[in-house]
C-alpha cells in the first residue's frame, strides 16, 4: 500500500510542475457557506427580515419624511386613534405618530449599530491584548474594565451625557463606552481558552509574530461568542438609548426617538394607549429580531457545525 | 531561489552543550543537561528516548520556542545555518522559523487551527516568508496539498473534516511550504494508527529526498528510527548517552540503556521469548543523581558509576558512548548480539 502511495505522490508532483492545475480550485467562499446555513434557520431569517424592513423604513424616512412633517403641530387633530389617515393615530399635539415612529428608526438603528461597533472594536482589541499577552498588560486593562463595569450602564450613560451635554452623538458615545467592558471580558475569556492550544505553538514555529498570532489565529476562534454578545448588545443598546431618552438624557426633546415617544405617551396611557403601544412594539421587534439573528449567526459561523 | 546559507560547510545545525531547565517555584526541572550534536545537509538524525528524556525540549530549544518562563536556556549554542538561534531578536527569529527550520508537532488533532481552512493555513506560512500575493500563496498551498496526497479541491475545508492521518499530512505541507533546510518531526506518528504511520513516514522520506531537507526525527519508536534515520542519538535524562550512525547504534550497541531499549522490543521471530523491560522509572529530572543518571536502573552499575559523572568514550570516529563502564577496556554488554 505505502509503496503505491508514494509513487502516486511523486507522479502527482511531476504532473504538477507542468500544468499548475491549482488555478481551478478557487477558495470556497466562507461567506457563502455561512449564508447557506443561516438560510435554513427560520428564526434567524425572521430576525433578518425584520431588520431589513427596519432599514427600509429608515431609508424611506430619509427620502420622504422631513423634519417639518414630524414637528408640525395640529391642535385640531389631538389624540386621534389609529385610522386610515393616521395609521398609528396622533399624539397630544396632533402630530402623526406613524411618521414620528418611522422617523425615529434612524436613531435606534444608529445607536444599535454604532454604539455596539464602537464597543466591539475597542473592547475586542483590549480584550485580546489582555487575554493573549497576560502579565501587567492584562492587569491594567482588566482593572480599568472592572471599574467601568462596576458603574451601572444607565448611570454611566447619564454621567457621560451630563458632562458632554445632551445630543445624539453624545448618546452614541455614552452607550458605546458602556458596551466596552462587556466585550473586553468576553474576548479575554475566549482568548484564554484557546491561547494554550498547540496550533498557537505551531503558528510560532512557522515564524508568525505574537501580535499576528493573537489577532489572526486566536481571535477568530472567539467569533461565535462575540457575535452573540454583539447582537445581544444591540438589543440592550437600543433599549438603553430608549431609556436614556425616556428620562430626558437622550435625543433632544422634540425629536421622535422611540424612548422619547414612549416617555411622551406615558402621561396619556389611559386616554391614548396607542402613543406608547406603537413605539413599544417597534422597540420590541427590533431587539427581538437582533437576538434571533444573533443566535442564528452563531450557529452559521461555526465551521464545526457544518454537515 | 533561497538565500545561501551563511556558512559554507554542509552543517545546517550545530548544537553545543545545550542546557535547558524549567525553573518552577519549588524545584528545578533539569530537562536537558548538556547535549551536543550536528546535522548535515539532507541527513537525518533520530532522537530516541523514553517520555521525559528531554527530546521535545531539545526540539523547542532549537527553534528558540522553549516557553519562558518557566523555561531557561542555561548555556549552550545553537547554530542554524549560521544563525545563532539563542542570540537573535524576536523579529529575526520569526524570519528563520518556518523558512530555514520547521517543525511538525505530535498531535495533528490540535495543531491545526479549527476555524481556518487548511488551504489558508498553508498559504499563511508562504505569505509570511515569501513576497507573494494572497492568490499566489493559495496556489502554492494547493500545490503542497497535492504533494502530500490530498486533492487540491479540499483546500477550502476545515481541519475537522479530515482524518488524523490527513491532518498530519496538512501539517507536513505547512512545515515544508517554504522549503526549509531543517525539519523537526516531534513524534509525528505517535497519534496515528500503524498503517497510517507507514504512509506518513514514507511521505516524509520522499519529500525529504525531493527537497534535500535535513531531518530531526524525535521518537520513542526504534522501528521508526531504523526506517528514517542516518544517525541516532539515544537520550536519557537530558543527556545523549549514545550517538552514532544507524549501523553503529543498532548493530554495535554499546550503552546499557540502548541495550535495554532493544530488549524491550517484542521479537517477531521468537514469539515465546519474554520481553525484558528496563526495571524502574526514568530518573526524576528534579532530583538527578551525582553520578550516571541511569545507574539506579543499570545491571552493570558499579560504585564508580554512582559517584561521578559518566565518562565519554569514542568507539569509532562516528560512534560515541557515555558510560563509565567502558573505562575498563574489557567491558562488554550482554545482549547486543541478540539484535541484528
Amino acid at each position: 500500500m505505502s509503496r503505491g502511495q508514494t509513487e502516486t505522490i511523486v507522479s502527482r508532483k511531476e504532473g504538477h510542475s507542468a500544468t499548475l492545475a491549482s488555478r481551478k480550485y478557487k477558495k470556497k467562499s466562507a461567506f457563502l457557506e455561512s449564508w447557506n446555513r443561516l438560510r435554513t434557520n427560520p428564526g434567524a431569517m425572521f430576525g433578518l427580515i425584520v431588520i431589513i424592513l427596519m432599514v427600509l423604513l429608515m431609508v424611506y424616512s430619509f427620502m420622504f419624511i422631513t423634519e417639518e412633517d414630524v414637528m408640525a403641530i395640529n391642535s385640531a387633530n389631538r389624540f386621534k386613534p389609529p385610522s386610515a389617515a393616521h395609521p398609528f393615530g396622533t399624539d397630544s399635539m396632533g402630530r402623526d405618530l406613524f411618521m414620528r415612529t418611522v422617523y425615529g428608526t434612524r436613531y435606534s438603528l444608529a445607536v444599535g449599530f454604532f454604539s455596539v461597533a464602537f464597543g466591539l472594536v475597542v473592547g475586542v482589541f483590549f480584550g485580546t491584548l489582555a487575554g493573549y499577552f497576560g502579565g501587567w498588560v492584562e492587569e491594567i486593562i482588566m482593572r480599568v474594565s472592572d471599574v467601568m463595569a462596576s458603574i451601572p450602564g444607565m448611570l454611566l450613560g447619564m454621567v457621560i451625557v451630563a458632562v458632554l451635554g445632551p445630543s445624539f452623538l453624545n448618546l452614541l458615545i455614552a452607550i458605546g463606552v458602556s458596551n466596552i467592558s462587556g466585550f473586553i471580558r468576553m474576548s479575554r475569556a475566549s482568548i484564554l481558552s484557546v491561547k494554550g492550544s498547540e496550533f498557537v505553538e505551531a503558528a510560532r514555529a512557522i515564524g508568525m509574530s505574537e501580535f499576528r498570532i493573537a489577532f489572526s489565529q486566536v481571535l477568530p476562534n472567539s467569533v461565535s461568542p462575540l457575535i452573540v454578545t454583539a447582537t445581544a448588545r444591540i438589543a440592550t443598546s437600543v433599549l438603553a438609548a430608549a431609556g436614556l431618552s425616556f428620562i430626558g438624557f437622550g435625543v433632544p426633546v422634540p425629536l421622535p426617538e422611540w424612548g422619547a415617544l414612549i416617555s411622551d405617551g406615558r402621561n396619556y396611557l389611559g386616554r391614548a394607549p396607542h402613543l406608547t403601544l406603537f413605539p413599544g412594539i417597534f422597540i420590541m421587534l427590533t431587539t427581538f429580531a437582533c437576538s434571533l439573528l444573533g443566535d442564528g449567526l452563531r450557529d452559521a459561523l461555526d465551521p464545526k457545525l457544518k454537515q | 531561489m533561497l538565500d545561501e546559507c551563511m556558512t559554507n560547510s554542509d552543517v545546517v545545525l550545530d548544537v553545543q552543550d545545550l542546557v535547558v531547565h524549567y525553573e518552577l517555584k519549588n524545584e528545578v526541572v533539569k530537562a536537558v543537561n548538556g547535549i551536543s550534536f550536528t546535522l548535515q545537509k539532507g541527513r537525518s538524525i533520530g532522537l530516541v528516548g523514553e517520555t521525559g528524556a528531554g527530546k521535545t525540549t531539545t526540539a523547542l530549544a532549537i527553534m528558540n520556542l522553549v516557553p519562558k518562563p518557566p523555561g531557561v536556556v542555561k548555556s549552550g549554542t545553537i547554530d542554524v545555518c549560521g544563525y545563532k538561534m539563542l542570540e537573535l531578536k524576536p523579529k529575526q527569529l520569526e524570519k528563520i522559523r518556518g523558512k530555514e527550520i520547521s517543525m511538525i508537532f505530535q498531535d495533528p488533532m490540535t495543531s491545526l487551527n479549527p476555524v481556518i481552512s487548511v488551504g489558508e493555513q498553508i498559504a499563511e506560512s508562504v505569505k509570511l516568508h515569501e513576497n507573494v500575493s494572497a492568490s499566489e500563496a493559495y496556489d502554492r498551498a494547493i500545490e503542497m496539498l497535492e504533494l502530500v496526497g490530498i486533492p487540491g479541491e479540499r483546500a477550502g475545508e476545515y481541519p475537522h473534516q479530515f482524518s488524523g492521518g490527513m491532518r498530519q499530512r496538512v501539517l507536513i505541507a505547512i512545515a515544508l511550504a517554504c522549503n526549509p533546510r531543517i525539519l523537526i518531526a516531534d513524534e509525528p506518528t505517535t497519534a496515528l494508527d500503524v498503517t497510517i504511520q507507514a504512509q506518513v513516514l514514507n511521505m516524509i522520506n520522499d519529500l525529504k529526498k525531493q527537497f534535500g531537507t535535513a531531518l530531526i526525527m524525535i521518537t520513542h519508536d526504534l522501528g521508526v528510527v531504523a526506517k528514517m534515520c542516518d544517525d541516532v542519538a539515544v537520550m536519557y535524562a537530558g543527556r545523549i548517552v549514545e550517538k552514532g550512525t544507524l549501523e553503529d547504534v543498532f548493530n554495535d550497541t554499546k550503552h546499557p540503556y540502548t541495550e535495554g531499549l532493544f530488549n524491550s522490543l517484542p521479537d517477531i521471530t521468537k514469539r515465546e521469548s519474554e520481553l525484558k523491560p528496563i526495571p524502574g522509572l526514568i530518573a526524576d529530572p528534579t532530583k538527578l543523581p551525582e553520578g550516571c543518571a541511569f545507574a539506579p536502573r543499570c545491571q552493570y552499575a558499579t560504585d564508580a558509576c554512582r559517584e561521578r559523572p559518566p565518562t565519554i568514550h569514542q568507539i569509532s570516529p562516528t560512534h560515541l558512548v557515555e558510560c563509565t563502564a567502558y573505562d575498563n577496556p574489557g567491558f562488554q554488554i550482554e545482549g547486543w548480539q541478540n539484535h541484528g
